[in-house]
């Protein structure tokens, strides 16, 4: 009886020093420093490849991604819990400071809806209208005969934010909207329901859902280059103070023509030029 | 020897047990602390009376969702009582040995299948069919989509519940019955089910408090609009699914308020809770 408990101390403490061995050795170079980024659940795929696309020019450096929400990554770089904060958002005034802010990219909302809509295009005023309540009919805007079901993002989300600064000004968006947590799962909702009406990220625009021109311009990489479509909003990078050390090297490398090159091949657009 | 391994076992035993007290003590504590100064600022009427949740304005009422979750419990039930009681008298009264063993692992299994599962059934199946038979202002996104996919995750838990009690119904009162000339069907219903009543209905009560507590397949299919529901067909937001969905983004008083949702949840699960166990109790008094 005693013999067999001691074997299986014995196996699961030697599985547990081959788990510890095994994580610790590959991942984690032996010195070096950890550049820690924290925010936007929209910026984290492409800091997730901004930092593999780093790990080739410094591979002693280990840049963790994290995603949180971009209010969670301008009070953490403020917090200096993190060494860059992320925002999909443009940040509000009473964030601003105390932060450096740096534009990496920037980013189309694209109005989205079912791909056997009849309509292609919409104003601005006329968006901003279905998602108050106040149009609510695809009649109303020229469309098939059929409610609207308008998708929105949740309260805190930063493609909710730029959308609500951009499109809807100071109209609240209405409380019958129906809400989805992620702009996939918003693209999932439109794609299946033939009334729904939506906003992504450009990037995630595809073949299921169709993009809406907006105020006459199609969200085309053209357009969105030359500003002439306005539903845009900034990617940020914020950082507490002046970037320095090693958090400056980062960001020199993220505006270099490598680092723009990794988000340009991911849909995204090159940064304002201020 | 055995006397002094005794000694040491059961205080370990003991240690072990306080563990999962003290877990709970602390979750309590802490979603106390981090909620309440919110709700009391907000005052707590207000926060649990108003449905007016604009969390960026400062704007914490949570009435529509507090109905949003009773309501969907509610409908829950409505699916989840026929099917689940139904179900389990068939297997205690009616079945062959046979069909229990193939029916009962079943139902069990249907606990073991996670609920994002349930939820992408929904939005795949259920939401369409709802969206084109019956509209209405949730777009297929409402409480009758959630209650149905609900009714199916609480199943195992109601049949499980009120098999155990109908078999604690001792045989004599069936024998009792059916010597009287009474039918099985007779038996079932005036006698059996009768006794077994206090025990099902904890199952029923167990039921909805899981239904409450539910969070990722309801927020899949259930829309989460913040309105109060005028038909079965609106879209509403459920208490965990307020949290789930904003907790990721939700900075201070916002952060707080949560939590705040968090505590009004805790309390009606205790209120359940403390309702299955007096019905229960009041079932062994009686015997």
């Amino acid at each position: 009886m005693k013999a067999r408990w001691h074997r299986l101390l014995m196996v699961v403490l030697s599985l547990t020093a081959v788990g510890l061995g095994l994580s610790g050795c590959g991942k984690r170079p032996s010195q070096g420093r950890t550049l820690r980024i924290v925010g936007s659940t929209s910026v984290f795929p492409f800091a997730e490849l901004l930092a593999e696309a780093y790990r080739d020019v410094r591979p002693d450096i280990v840049v963790d991604v994290q995603a949180g929400g971009s209010t969670v990554g301008v009070v953490s770089a403020k917090d200096g819990i993190c060494d860059i904060g992320t925002s999909s958002r443009e940040l509000r005034p009473e964030e601003k400071e105390g932060l450096t802010r740096i534009e990496i990219a920037r980013d189309g909302i694209a109005v989205i809806v079912h791909p056997g809509n009849t309509i292609d295009e919409l104003t601005s005023d006329q968006v901003r209208d279905i998602y108050a309540g106040k149009i609510t009919h695809w009649r109303q805007v020229g469309g098939a005969d059929a409610d609207i079901a308008m998708v929105t993002r949740e309260e805190g989300s930063g493609t909710r934010g730029a959308f609500e600064e951009i499109v809807m000004g100071k109209t609240r968006i209405s409380p019958r909207a129906l809400v989805q947590d992620s702009n996939g799962s918003i693209r999932e909702a439109v794609a299946t329901s033939p009334n729904a009406i939506g906003y992504v990220s450009v990037a995630l625009v595809n073949a299921k859902v169709k993009a809406l021109a907006v105020d006459g311009e199609a969200p085309t990489e053209e357009h969105l280059e030359s500003g002439a479509y306005k539903v845009m909003r900034p990617f940020l990078f914020l950082v507490k103070g002046a970037p320095e050390g090693e958090t400056q090297k980062f960001i020199d490398f993220v505006l270099s023509a490598d680092g723009q090159k990794v988000l340009k091949a991911e849909g995204l657009l090159s940064p304002s030029k201020q | 020897m055995n006397l002094t391994r005794d000694r040491v076992v059961s205080p370990i035993l003991f240690a072990i047990a306080s563990f999962s007290i003290t877990a709970l003590f602390v979750i309590g504590v802490f979603i106390f602390v981090e909620g309440l100064p919110v709700m009391l600022r907000v005052g707590v009427w207000k926060f649990i009376g108003s449905s007016e949740w604009l969390p960026l304005e400062g704007k914490f009422g949570i009435l529509a969702m507090i109905v949003g979750s009773i309501t969907v419990a509610v409908g829950t039930l409505v699916v989840a009582v026929p099917l689940g009681v139904g179900c389990a008298v068939y297997l205690s009264e009616f079945a062959s040995k046979r069909a229990v063993a193939i029916i009962k692992p079943s139902i069990e299994l249907l606990f073991a299948i996670p609920s994002v599962v349930y939820g992408f059934i929904g939005v795949l199946f259920i939401v369409p069919f709802m969206r084109e038979h019956f509209g209405g202002d949730g777009h297929g996104f409402n409480i009758v989509t959630a209650s149905f996919v609900l009714g199916i995750m609480v199943l195992p838990v109601i049949v499980g519940i009120s098999v155990d009690a109908l078999q604690a119904v001792p045989k004599v009162y069936r024998d009792g019955s059916l010597a009287l000339g009474a039918t099985q069907w007779q038996t079932t219903t005036m006698v059996t089910l009768k006794a077994a009543r206090s025990g099902i209905l904890a199952g029923v009560i167990l039921g909805m408090a899981n239904a409450i507590g539910e969070t990722m397949a309801v927020i899949m299919v259930v829309g989460n609009a913040v309105v109060m529901p005028n038909s079965p067909l609106d879209s509403v937001r459920t208490l965990t699914g307020n949290i789930a969905l904003e907790m990721g983004y939700a900075t201070g008083d916002h952060r707080q308020a949560l939590f705040a949702t968090g505590v009004v949840l805790l309390v009606m699960i205790m209120m359940l809770n403390t309702l299955t166990r007096y019905v229960t109790r009041k079932r062994v008094a009686r015997q």
